[in-house]
């Protein structure tokens, strides 16, 4: 799961090393927008629907964060 | 638990839609914002940016909102003696006084035993409009209720700011409400928090803070967009997040007080601030997205408390003149504020949409 992670991030923003960081947030990688086309292609992917009020910075800012996000929501 | 209304022998009987004649597809605009066209294009499908219907300079909610209702007058919808009452909603004032709906008045020149009257609301403007209107129908002298929802703030969004202006729109809708001696009960909802008031705001232009030149002056966010002091800016992501949090149990509770199960509501008519947030929204609360439409933004952009009526008359069309649906309304945004109102909507005498 985690390396499909990295693949949809690395195609939403291609020029940066997502492997390489500790908090896409932090480190400027995402804002709120690249969060919606993320969850829009994660939801797409894995065939859920992340809730309204998991999408929150703080569970987007790294690929263990996200996958967490994605197993609560019913991503196997 | 939010306030609880009750309202018995009213319904909307019109729907009209007014908009401006100017469409602007998101690509003309694109180059304005500091996405890549690759992200641009991503965001157009999850956003649903792709065209907005703005006014030209100079064009003001009492020119669209006079347009519509003698649109209504010269095609026999509507007759002058029957109106008691002007309800307009906006944000979009003409002044500071007088009120804008006097101004209305005047323009078509209705009788003077009438009440004018100025609700400054935003997204949740609808419904909080519909039931000052219910309201106003308790009283017997009370004929038919003008509600105006109507705003043009195109012309207080910066072009260059990539979070609001590929989705605002501006529209003016005219919805008539009377009496009815067999309509269903009504039942209504409505909370507000003023801990939020300033999650979405114009900060200057009012008595706290003067337009001057310094406040016109253009400044970059953190995210790269530019926009004045005299600039609509909206928290995008509280906003999100309030919606997510407090729409779906407020439904919840006004199903529970109608008796209603989820699936006895034919339409779920909500306003429309993005696709994405409608989508989510249809999602959480387990409704088919099909009964949540989510296509006003797409194709009008988002008028504020124009969008609910405008989601009547793009998606019900005729469809509502013959028929009745159950629908659940429901408007939430500026305040911070939340609404809904269930009721039969249907056997209307009009409800379409002409262009100013």
């Amino acid at each position: 799961m985690k390396q499909e992670i990295i693949k949809i991030l690395t195609e939403l923003r291609p020029e940066f090393d997502f492997s390489q960081s500790t908090d896409f947030i932090e480190e400027g990688m995402l804002d709120s927008f690249d969060i919606v086309a993320l969850v829009t292609a994660l939801d797409e992917k894995f065939g859920i629907s992340i809730d309204g009020t998991d999408i929150l910075p703080e569970n987007f800012s790294s690929a263990e964060n996200i996958e967490t996000v994605l197993r609560k929501n019913g991503a196997k | 638990m939010g306030l609880r209304f009750t309202f018995q022998n009213k319904r909307i009987s019109g729907v009209l839609t007014v908009l401006p004649k100017r469409e602007v597809a998101f690509e003309e605009e694109m180059g304005n914002y500091n996405f890549s066209a690759a992200k641009s294009m991503k965001l157009k499908l999850a956003m649903g940016y792709n065209k907005h219907r703005i006014v030209d300079e100079g064009t003001n909610v009492s020119d669209m909102c006079v347009h519509g209702i003698e649109h209504l007058l010269n095609e026999g919808l509507l007759r002058k003696e029957d109106i008691s009452a002007l309800v307009l909603v906006t944000q979009s004032p003409e002044h500071f006084m007088p009120p804008t709906s006097n101004i209305i008045h005047g323009k078509l020149g209705l009788n003077t035993n009438i009440l004018c009257m100025d609700i400054n609301q935003g997204c949740a403007g609808f419904v909080i409009g519909l039931l000052q209107s219910y309201m106003l129908l308790e009283q017997p002298s009370i004929k038919k209720v003008l509600l105006m929802n109507a705003d043009v703030l195109s012309r207080k969004v910066s072009k260059r700011d990539r979070n609001s202006n590929p989705l605002i729109g501006d529209a003016a809708c005219i919805t008539v409400v009377e009496r009815s001696v067999d309509a269903c009960v009504i039942n209504a909802i409505a909370n507000m928090d003023g801990r939020g008031a300033y999650a979405l705001q114009i900060p200057a232009g009012g008595f706290k803070m003067p337009s001057t030149p310094a406040t016109a002056e253009m400044k970059e966010d953190e995210s790269g967009n530019f926009r004045s002091l005299d600039n609509l800016v909206m928290k995008g992501d509280e906003v999100f997040n309030f919606v997510q949090t407090e729409i779906p149990p407020m439904i919840e509770e006004l199903l529970k007080i109608s008796g209603k199960a989820a699936n006895d509501i034919d339409y779920y008519l909500f306003h429309q601030p993005n696709k994405f947030m409608l989508n989510k929204l249809a999602d959480k609360m387990g409704i088919p997205r099909e009964k949540m439409p989510s296509n006003i933004v797409e194709n009008f952009g988002n008028a504020s408390g124009a969008s609910i009526p405008t989601n009547i008359s793009f998606n019900l069309g005729d469809n509502a003149l013959a028929n009745i649906y159950n629908v659940c309304l429901s408007g939430f945004g500026l305040g911070l504020t939340w609404t809904a109102v269930e009721q039969q909507l249907g056997n209307l005498s009009f409800n379409k949409i002409v262009y100013y």
